[in-house]
């Protein structure tokens, strides 16, 4: 076989992705995120094993912007993992795979994401 | 080679049964991580904003205890997994691929083992 007429993959340089292709790589991406964030979650957890000095440390440290940046970000992609993440238990209950549900979904997933988030941000 | 004899050597090679195992603890852990979150996101408002003697009697609270440490045990093995199907797909080199794969899970158990370690510490205060 020649290795010249194969047939490619779509480029990602001039395929636009649809929807759920943009969804689906957002999804990786938060998940290498909160990955990441599982480092400073056990640094946290060290802070308080380690008494009330390291404690009010730490405390002092989450609040500064860009830690509160982190912080948020780590929460609004946790939503967005998640939600992603129960589509991901739908299809593999063989549900919601067909064109108009896949738009659909993708919505309602995006939107019960940032509902979630702000919900969260107004609580919290 | 018979279309039997290809398949037997891809299953061979791409290890399927522990494939269908890996499958399998994903969907597990994501079904039991989807209700435990909350009781990250609660530690986490604790930890941030409350009194250190608050924080500790939160965690003190047998449910809360135990939904912390179901939490960290599936999020260390669901991200585990995560982690290894994303060095999966970008790491074309076989030998680099297992070497990384095993780097990830060691990075991943340490991790673990810390978070363990440190919430019985919190626990015994």
């Amino acid at each position: 076989m020649t290795s010249k007429n194969r047939p490619l993959s779509p480029h990602l340089q001039v395929y636009r992705l649809p929807i759920t292709g943009l969804i689906s790589i957002t999804h990786r991406l938060t998940g290498v995120f909160l990955s990441l964030g599982l480092i400073a979650f056990v640094a946290i957890l060290i802070c308080i094993a380690s008494g009330e000095q390291s404690y009010i440390a730490m405390q002092g440290v989450m609040s500064l912007w860009f830690c509160q940046l982190i912080y948020w970000g780590f929460i609004y992609a946790l939503f967005f993992h998640l939600c992603h993440g129960v589509r991901h238990l739908l299809w593999d209950l063989g549900e919601t795979f067909d064109r108009s549900t896949l738009d659909r979904f993708a919505v309602y997933e995006l939107s019960a994401s940032v509902v979630l988030f702000v919900l969260t941000f107004i609580i919290l | 080679m018979s279309f039997n004899e290809i398949s037997e050597k891809a299953a061979e090679l791409l290890n399927v049964k522990s494939a269908v195992a890996h499958w399998r603890y994903q969907r597990l852990t994501a079904v039991a991580l989807v209700p435990l979150s909350i009781w990250l996101l609660l530690l986490l408002n604790k930890a941030l904003h409350a009194p250190y003697a608050e924080t500790l009697h939160w965690l003190a609270a047998p449910l809360n205890t135990f939904a912390i440490l179901a939490w960290t045990v599936a999020v260390i093995y669901h991200a585990a997994l995560g982690v290894q199907v994303v060095l999966e797909d970008y790491v074309s080199t076989l030998t680099c691929r297992h070497a990384a794969i095993r780097a990830s899970n060691l990075a991943f158990l340490s991790i673990g083992i810390i978070a363990l370690i440190s919430i019985i510490l919190i626990f015994l205060r």
